[in-house]
């Protein structure tokens, strides 16, 4: 099957739904594909259907705005390779399909950045961000003990998003030190010296206790997760808990851009001005360029949108905008910079690589990912690195940054199938 | 739509809320989804497509990621 688009907008999180109305209201049809069951990204995340309140308010009225007779939505779909220059490949509920576009725009948005240490592997130590997508998909964690651990604003959102939900939220552990976040609170609230009291205020009205200067040193279970060694301010404690809720902050997905050729710095998307990569039919929107939050990806998925449309003199108002939120993205990086600490916190035996079962002492006899790659399959499984590779690059400073097709694992009849010639018809034609 | 739908978990029924994710499905069976290959058992890590830690056998798909795929009724899901 076949698909022709304009432009393809990859990814349906703030920036590609901001990109792909942008476009559409200004006359260009656009094809939006996303790989999860419904559109809105990790942060707008049910928030239409009423499961979380604190983005709706955003997230309807841009939703809203993708119910436009020149966007076709493809949901539950995943690009796994670039069939030819000017068309991606994508699987779906066991079939492929290609999509031809004039114009790419590139909205992967981010991922949570995992980091090893003893016990990590244990069901129910999960993901931050991954314990509130579980509870909006159905996960019951009424009444159930979660440690929050790692690094990031994510931390407090989530802890609040448990409590509405039922669930006993021990604490929560924020391996920053308090005067590392001290100057972006001083950005954030523009009353110096406030964001510490704030932030702490925020988990008191929580009922959580809130530390700074702690980080997870061991989850203990026997295949089951049951209790977590917690280093704070230089003191271990164990605390029993369900789950451990561990996440280190965020990393761009670059994986597709990379494949499509775009150039790549400090582990990001290079754009222009006009959120243009490298390669000049093909832009980039949202956390790939960098982590920056919602409100940049709006404004930088705005503007693409109406690059592509040809109304620069438009894209140009939303400029000030996206300086702004840069700023603020800066501030966040510095804020949440990751301690060398935790760089200590895999033993030899410590599993890296969770697809093939590579332990840590194994990994760090070579001098780089590529060598390690080939002598112990780190990174060979189906994640294709994306946990392990990025743990490796702040471990031991290595770039796992290659990528090569299919970028995800898919079928072998996708991989060698060639399209029928014969056009599907999109909405609006 | 019906609040909740019946699915075939490793062979046996389990009620499940309409739009649940086969991943927490497989939770709500407290059954985690596979066995690595060293033998450990794994359950979801990112829940957004990534890590691949979730998969599992779904109407006779092996390696499926069940933390992107709703439940849907008589859907047959196997754990390892």
């Amino acid at each position: 099957m076949m698909h022709e688009f304009e432009t393809l907008v990859v990814g349906g999180g703030p920036a590609g739904i901001a990109a792909a109305v942008c476009a559409a209201e200004h006359g260009v049809r656009v094809g939006l594909i996303d790989d999860n069951p419904s559109a809105g990204g990790q942060i707008w995340r049910g928030s239409a259907k009423g499961t979380d309140n604190s983005h709706r308010d955003s997230a309807t009225g841009w939703q809203h705005r993708l119910n436009n007779p020149r966007i076709t939505q493809l949901q539950g779909w995943s690009v796994f390779e670039q069939a030819s220059s000017g068309s991606l490949r994508a699987e779906h509920n066991s079939s492929s399909a290609d999509l031809r576009f004039e114009k790419l725009i590139l909205a992967t948005g981010a991922r949570e950045r995992f980091l090893p240490f003893p016990g990590w592997t244990l069901p129910n130590v999960v993901g931050v961000g991954a314990i509130q997508a579980m509870v909006k998909a159905g996960l019951p964690v009424h009444g159930k003990r979660v440690v929050i651990a790692g690094s990031g604003p994510l931390l407090l959102a989530v802890a609040a998003f448990l409590k509405s939900a039922g669930a006993k939220v021990v604490c929560v552990c924020e391996q920053a030190s308090a005067s590392q976040l001290l100057p972006f609170a001083i950005g954030l609230v523009k009353t110096p010296g406030k964001i510490i009291e704030g932030v702490r205020y925020k988990a008191a009205t929580l009922d959580v206790p809130f530390h700074t200067s702690a980080w997870p040193v061991e989850a203990l279970g026997d295949r089951k997760l049951n209790a977590v060694i917690l280093s704070v301010h230089g003191k271990t404690k164990t605390l029993h808990c369900d789950y451990l809720a561990c996440g280190f902050h965020l990393v761009p997905n670059t994986e597709l851009a990379a494949l499509v050729g775009c150039e790549l710095s400090n582990g990001a998307v290079v754009v222009d001005e006009w959120q243009q990569t490298s390669v000049s039919n093909i832009y980039c929107a949202g956390e790939p360029t960098g982590i920056g939050g919602v409100e940049l990806s709006l404004t930088e998925g705005q503007i693409a949108g109406l690059v592509v449309a040809g109304q620069k003199e438009k894209a140009h108002t939303l400029f000030g905008q996206r300086k702004q939120f840069t700023r603020f993205a800066a501030g966040l990086a510095q804020a949440f910079a990751l301690r060398s600490e935790l760089k200590a916190l895999p033993t030899e035996t410590t599993l890296i690589c969770r697809c093939e079962d590579v332990a840590y002492g194994a990994v760090r006899q070579h001098h780089s990912w590529r060598a390690a790659k080939l002598h112990t399959r780190c990174g060979m499984g189906p994640c294709q690195g994306r946990i392990c590779g990025t743990a490796t690059e702040y471990l031991l400073g290595w770039n796992a940054g290659s990528v090569r097709p299919p970028i995800f694992p898919a079928l072998v009849s996708g991989l060698a199938s060639h399209p029928e010639p014969e056009f599907q018809k999109t909405e609006g034609d | 739509m019906p609040e909740s739908i019946v699915v075939r978990m490793n062979g046996m029924p389990l009620t499940v809320p309409a739009r649940c994710s086969v991943a927490a499905a497989i939770s709500i069976a407290d059954l985690t989804c596979r066995t690595s290959v060293t033998g450990e058992e794994r359950g979801p890590l990112c829940a957004m497509g990534i890590c691949f830690e979730c998969r599992a056998t779904v109407n006779g798909m092996e390696h499926t990621r069940t933390c992107q795929l709703l439940c849907e009724p008589a859907m047959d899901i196997r754990t390892s």
